[in-house]
């Protein structure tokens, strides 16, 4: 890239400063909403999941059957026809389609049973003898959850968050596609749309920025957390 | 102490059948004793030291721990007299992002103790078994033998009245063995509490029990005395066992 075309670059973006902070807000705001919920309802979904397992605190093949039976159905949606689906539900809670919060609806939906297998998969590398002596020593099943398991597994409950946060960083892009707004949308938008490659590269490189910030960080504190 | 009464406990094999792992077993065991659990692989003695604290429950019998029957017991209540039945695991079974001193507190959290009772306690039961200054490290910063100690001290903290050991030197050396067997007869001699220790090793048995049953098929082939070190076996398993050891 010549001098030339690389100052146009640099003016042309920074005279979409304001849509591009814009855009950011955007998607944070829609990480923000997708995680909240993976974390408030997939958290407590991969728990039951994982102690209504075959020989662990409340084995009971039905329940386990029947949540692990909707997870893999949730799951197996591709995430655009997810969205599409969802209209009407999200039109129910928001009041309309557009814009993040909307998006947020769909991605919420997609986060919960993909936090909630992340967390079951972790769990379940806690040796059985740790709960066992906890249930010797008379703990209750709630001390034991609290304790022990979430305790135990914390490194490997923030190694998940982070591979859930980059997920649904690159989901949210989709989502901003259909109307949600955020940085993927802007790249389509200027960068596709209008033959702006310079926009869509920009946004790319932020992409990949945020991205390796989110890993270095999540690295960083799970490494902190454990004690193994 | 301890009164097991016509147990039994059955397993379901995953490939379809069942066995039994203690078959309409009765067993008494006194106030402060050292009492071991001998017999080979698959004898039932781990089930059955586990039916103790009832991990696990028994199909049929009952167990009486200190004039209580565990198995009429409702889920809390049951919680409430295992707080006075310390555990020792073989593979120690300690929690890893815990401080040895946090480990040792768990039990004490569970019981609803004060903070400052707590420390005390922790600080003591270290001290007892000798690790005073280890109390900030984590289990992975320890040895074998030293993951041990922290496993008998959490299962003192409680001031129980029994420990139930499950092959508690068995993922040791020779020495480590020694010194492990060492402190929980001084923690028998010096507060009284009942042992009831698992091992396939007569040595173990010669070394602290004062008496040991020794299992076969989830039986209990006889019931052995403990003088000076010398074990008098009457039942050719026994002989074998002390011949192996």
């Amino acid at each position: 890239m010549d001098d030339m075309t690389f100052a146009a670059a640099l003016a042309d973006l920074l005279s979409l400063a304001p849509e591009i902070w814009q855009a950011c807000r955007e998607t944070a705001l829609m990480l923000a909403v997708g995680l909240a919920a993976a974390i408030s309802l997939g958290g407590p979904l991969g728990i039951v999941l994982y102690l209504s397992q075959p020989g662990q605190l409340f084995a009971n093949r039905w329940i386990n059957g029947l949540l692990g039976w909707t997870v893999n159905l949730v799951r197996s949606f591709p995430f655009i026809i997810l969205m599409v689906s969802l209209v009407p539900l999200t039109r129910l809670i928001v009041g309309s389609t557009i814009g993040p919060v909307a998006a947020a609806v769909p991605l919420s939906f997609a986060a919960i049973p993909y936090f909630a297998r992340l967390v079951e998969q972790t769990l379940r590398e806690i040796p059985r003898g740790v709960v066992e002596a906890a249930e010797a020593m008379g703990a209750s099943p709630l001390q034991i959850i609290v304790k022990v398991l979430l305790n135990e597994a914390r490194s490997g409950l923030i190694s998940s968050l982070t591979i859930l946060t980059i997920s649904f960083l690159s989901y949210s892009a989709v989502a901003g596609v259909v109307g949600g707004g955020g940085i993927g949308d802007l790249a389509i938008r200027y960068g596709y749309y209008r033959f702006q490659t310079d926009v869509m590269v920009a946004m790319v490189l932020l992409l990949v920025l945020i991205v390796q910030i989110i890993q270095f960080a999540g690295n960083r504190l799970a490494a902190r957390l454990d004690k193994r | 102490m301890i009164h097991l009464q016509n147990i039994r406990k059955r397993f379901q094999r995953p490939e379809g059948g069942s066995f039994d792992a203690v078959c309409d077993t009765s067993l008494s065991i006194g106030e402060g004793e050292i009492f071991g659990l001998i017999g080979f692989s698959g004898a039932g003695k781990s089930t059955l030291l586990r039916l103790i604290n009832l991990l696990e429950r028994p199909d049929q019998g009952a167990v009486i721990v200190a004039g209580q029957d565990l198995t009429a017991m409702n889920a809390k209540a049951l919680r409430t007299a295992r707080q006075q039945l310390g555990m020792v695991f073989q593979q120690f079974n300690l929690m890893a992002n815990r401080t040895v001193a946090d480990n040792i507190a768990f039990p004490l959290e569970i019981a609803g103790w004060s903070k400052a009772d707590i420390a005390n306690r922790v600080a003591e039961c270290l001290e007892i078994v000798g690790l005073g200054d280890r109390a900030q490290h984590y289990p992975a910063q320890l040895s074998g033998g030293q993951k041990q100690r922290v496993g008998i001290a959490r299962a003192l903290a409680p001031r129980p009245k029994v420990i139930l050991a499950d092959e508690p030197t068995s993922a040791l050396d020779p020495k480590t063995t020694q010194s492990i067997l060492d402190c929980l007869q001084d923690i028998n001699r010096r507060f009284g509490v009942t042992v009831v220790i698992v091992t396939h090793e007569m040595h173990v048995v010669r070394s602290i029990c004062h008496r040991a049953a020794v299992l076969d098929a989830g039986t209990v082939v006889e019931v052995v005395e403990v003088n000076a070190g010398e074990v008098d076996a009457r039942s050719e398993l026994a002989r074998s066992l002390l011949e192996a050891a």
